[in-house]
């Protein structure tokens, strides 16, 4: 599993975008298209290169309940798994 | 008859914009029949098609063709598109991909370029024009650009022993994806078929080269694999008329860009019906829409959702029955039409496409 220190960032060509006719969040990239939940789009919208899993953890805590870094990390990975994101460290 | 299956929105547009190409590539999935420039959709007609599949939900659109430079209003396109807020994929051979072309795109997000062989005299041969340079230098206007590169490879007979070679050279084009796809027999390589076919020692070889490149390389590799010499067919899309539309270079609306093989499918024209009723209720679409059309051995196949039951059109085109299972499937009981298809593979010479002007 991605460690608590690594720092995601969005793959070069991925843009995350809000679609209004499904009223969601999404990633856009070659391969296709991803719809995120409230949950994943602020993961995503933190994928910045600079924060750290263990960071994005924190920031989300302050926004929703019961956020542990364990749960970002599994999401972190299944982006990856989509080649919508890219880990540092 | 029940109710039509509802629809999902569709995810993605594939426009062929234009059938017209320098290239003439004997693969080449375009029909047979092409469309010549004086019956393609004008700029204000694909505008429109873009602004109706935004509204209905289509947020990625693949500029394709035929070679998409071919079009002038190429770069009005383009803008409207990423203006609409869609992901923009350009699809193109290269040939006229320069760093002022380029730059005047602006809103492509991501280049696919096709390659021939690993090769200058390979490619030149299969496409049948000198395009081999023109690709190298489009590579590095797309690089230069800061784009995300996909390059792309048809497989087939002639350079699918070329796996190593192909992988090298993406490599040093800067793909970021390279794509490695086994022919799909629709168009001119249904036409060129036999002489296109790999053997099965080439494509267990194939297999192999393409397993030790992605341990060595840092790109990604996407292999497709052979359909005709797998046991079970390729997916539907994700599901005929599930995630994706095809308009062609004329108007008509497919659920894939092969479709248009299948008789008295009831395809449907932009220039006749808006796109949303086109994609929610033409027959074309709900025919194979969903599951209740399968019969057996799909119906109560566990794989039925995996697979889709296969390529209609494949069904279609072996069997004269696009509701049959898609004969690749050693489960259907035409499933001798393939293997027949593999036993006539030889070593021939490829027809080019045609020229369309
Ligand atoms: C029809 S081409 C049009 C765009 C452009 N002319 C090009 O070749 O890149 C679209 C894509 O389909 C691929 N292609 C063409 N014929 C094919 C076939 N028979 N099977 C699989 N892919 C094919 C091309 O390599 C290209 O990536
Ligand atoms: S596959 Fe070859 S011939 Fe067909 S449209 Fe692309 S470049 Fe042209
Ligand atoms: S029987 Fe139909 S659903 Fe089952 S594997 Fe064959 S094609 Fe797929």
């Amino acid at each position: 599993m991605t460690a608590p220190d690594a720092v995601p960032r969005l793959r070069r060509g991925v843009k995350a975008a809000y679609d209004p006719t499904r009223e969601s969040h999404v990633v856009l990239f070659p391969e296709g298209v991803l719809v995120l939940n409230e949950t994943a789009a602020a993961v995503v919208g933190l994928c910045d290169g600079r924060t750290s899993v263990q960071g994005i953890a924190a920031r989300l805590a302050e926004e929703f309940d019961g956020v542990r870094a364990d749960d970002v990390a599994e999401l972190v990975d299944r982006l990856v798994a989509r080649r919508v994101v890219d880990v540092d460290g | 008859m029940g109710e039509a299956p509802q629809a999902d929105a569709p995810f993605g547009l594939l426009a062929e914009l234009t059938h017209r190409c320098p290239l003439r590539c004997g693969y080449c999935s375009n029909p047979v029949d092409l469309v010549g420039r004086g019956d393609e959709l004008d700029t204000a007609r694909w505008c429109a098609v873009f602004d109706q599949a935004r509204a209905l939900g289509v947020l990625q659109v693949h500029l394709s063709g035929g070679e998409p430079l071919a079009r002038k209003d190429l770069p009005e396109l383009v803008a409207h598109a990423a203006g609409l807020g869609c992901y923009v994929n350009l699809v193109t051979s290269g040939l006229g991909l320069t760093p002022e072309r380029l730059a005047a795109l602006r809103g492509v997000d991501h280049v696919q370029l096709s390659v021939q062989d690993a090769d200058e005299a390979g490619a030149n041969l299969i496409a049948g024009v000198r395009a081999f340079e023109p690709k190298l230098r489009a590579a590095e206007a797309v690089r230069a650009a800061g784009l995300p590169l996909t390059v792309n490879v048809v497989l087939h007979r002639l350079n699918v022993d070329h796996v190593d070679a192909l992988v090298a050279l993406a490599e040093r084009m800067g793909a970021d994806r390279l794509e490695l796809a086994n022919t799909q027999y629709y168009g001119w390589a249904l036409r060129n078929r036999a002489a296109l076919l790999p053997t099965r020692e080439q494509v267990a070889r194939a297999g192999e080269a393409v397993e030790a490149a992605r341990s060595r390389s840092g790109m990604e590799i996407v292999y497709v694999v052979a359909d005709h010499h797998e046991a079970h067919p390729k997916p539907c899309m994700h599901g005929w008329g599930a995630r994706q539309l095809t308009v062609t270079p004329d108007g008509d609306v497919l659920p894939c860009p092969a479709a248009g093989v299948i008789d008295g499918l009831g395809v449907e024209n932009v220039r006749d019906r808006p796109l949303a009723e086109i994609w929610h209720s033409s027959p074309a679409f709900t025919a194979y829409r969903g599951f209740d059309w399968m019969r057996e051995p799909c119906r109560s196949c566990a794989r039925r959702e995996v697979d889709f039951g296969g390529c209609r059109c494949q069904a279609f085109q072996l069997t004269g029955d696009a509701a049959a299972t898609d004969p690749v499937c050693t489960l259907s009981p035409h499933r001798g039409v393939v293997d027949r298809i593999l036993a006539g593979a030889a070593d021939a010479p490829v027809e080019h496409r045609a020229v369309v002007r």
